[in-house]
């Protein structure tokens, strides 16, 4: 399915992402990692956990918000059959947890820190991704 | 106490202010990541913008975080001070980098469409979750790694 190119709003979208990355870090001194937040989901007892349950719960107020105001905007579907969904799902997650990072953790907050292990995580992750979706979709 | 409140509803703010980010940028859309990530016709160079504009601004703070002992209200910065580059850290980046180019659909996203009550979506997550579960029981075994 074909695209537009939306610099604009990709800017905008973006300068959130990094307002609310700042806070964090300027405020309370923590990386705005999700996946890491999102492990927290499996341990919430555990010691340091509240915050990132908190964080969580703000991401998907955000995306409730949006489903009330402006449903359009949030779009899209996974275009793939059921099990490689499975598939893709759990390379997510057992991935990020291995590396300790996602696009947030090691591609936002950690490149721009020059943190080496983000820096080849975060190019490890887009090269293998770009070969991923290029095979899909001129092999598939 | 007052001190808690703050805490929780600013970094409840936080949340929902990075998750309009991932909806408006278009994150959310896996049509949009995949775009991004396939040459030819459909090449779709949008989030090179988000990337962009998010690690500009993190770059600034990290300069303003780097002159002080603490951060405004915490006694300290929780950052992670591991720098090893290891097999683990390539490991997972490769099965993420597959996961993600499978699906367009990265762990920030993933949360934000489970809203929409899709059934792909919420398989997609539950997978997500069952990987770090898998992940967190087998390195139990081994030994603890830092955050």
């Amino acid at each position: 399915m074909l695209t537009e190119f939306t610099p604009i709003s990709a800017s905008v979208g973006g300068a959130l992402i990094g307002i609310a990355s700042a806070i964090l870090l300027m405020v309370f001194g923590k990386v705005a990692g999700i996946s890491g937040a999102v492990q927290s989901l499996l341990n919430p007892l555990q010691k340091g956990a509240g915050w990132k349950l908190v964080f969580v719960a703000g991401l998907l107020i955000a995306g409730v918000i949006v489903q009330l105001v402006q449903p359009e905007l949030l779009v899209g579907e996974l275009d793939l059959p059921l099990w490689l969904i499975v598939v893709a799902g759990l390379l997510v997650g057992v991935g990020t947890s291995l590396a300790n990072g996602c696009t947030s953790g090691h591609g936002v907050c950690g490149m721009s820190r020059f943190s080496a292990r983000s820096w080849v995580a975060t190019i490890t992750f887009m090269v293998i991704a770009f070969v991923t979706a290029n095979a899909m979709y001129w092999l598939g | 106490m007052k001190n808690k409140v703050v805490t929780f509803s600013l970094t409840l703010v936080v949340g929902i202010i990075f998750g309009l980010g991932l909806i408006i940028s278009q994150m959310t859309n896996p049509a949009k990541v995949i775009n991004f990530l396939t040459v030819g016709e459909k090449w779709d160079a949008s989030l090179i913008f988000v990337m962009a504009v998010a690690m500009g601004i993190m770059m600034i703070v990290w300069r303003w975080t780097s002159k002080r002992s603490a951060p405004l209200l915490a006694n300290s910065f929780t950052l992670s001070d591991f720098k090893l580059v290891d097999l683990r850290l390539i490991l997972g980046s490769v099965l993420f980098g597959l996961g993600w180019g499978l699906s367009g659909i990265c762990p920030g996203p993933g949360l934000v469409q489970l809203v929409t009550l899709k059934p792909d979506f919420i398989i997609f997550f539950a997978a997500v979750l069952a990987g770090m579960w898998l992940t967190n029981l087998l390195n139990g075994r081994n030994k603890k790694e830092p955050n």
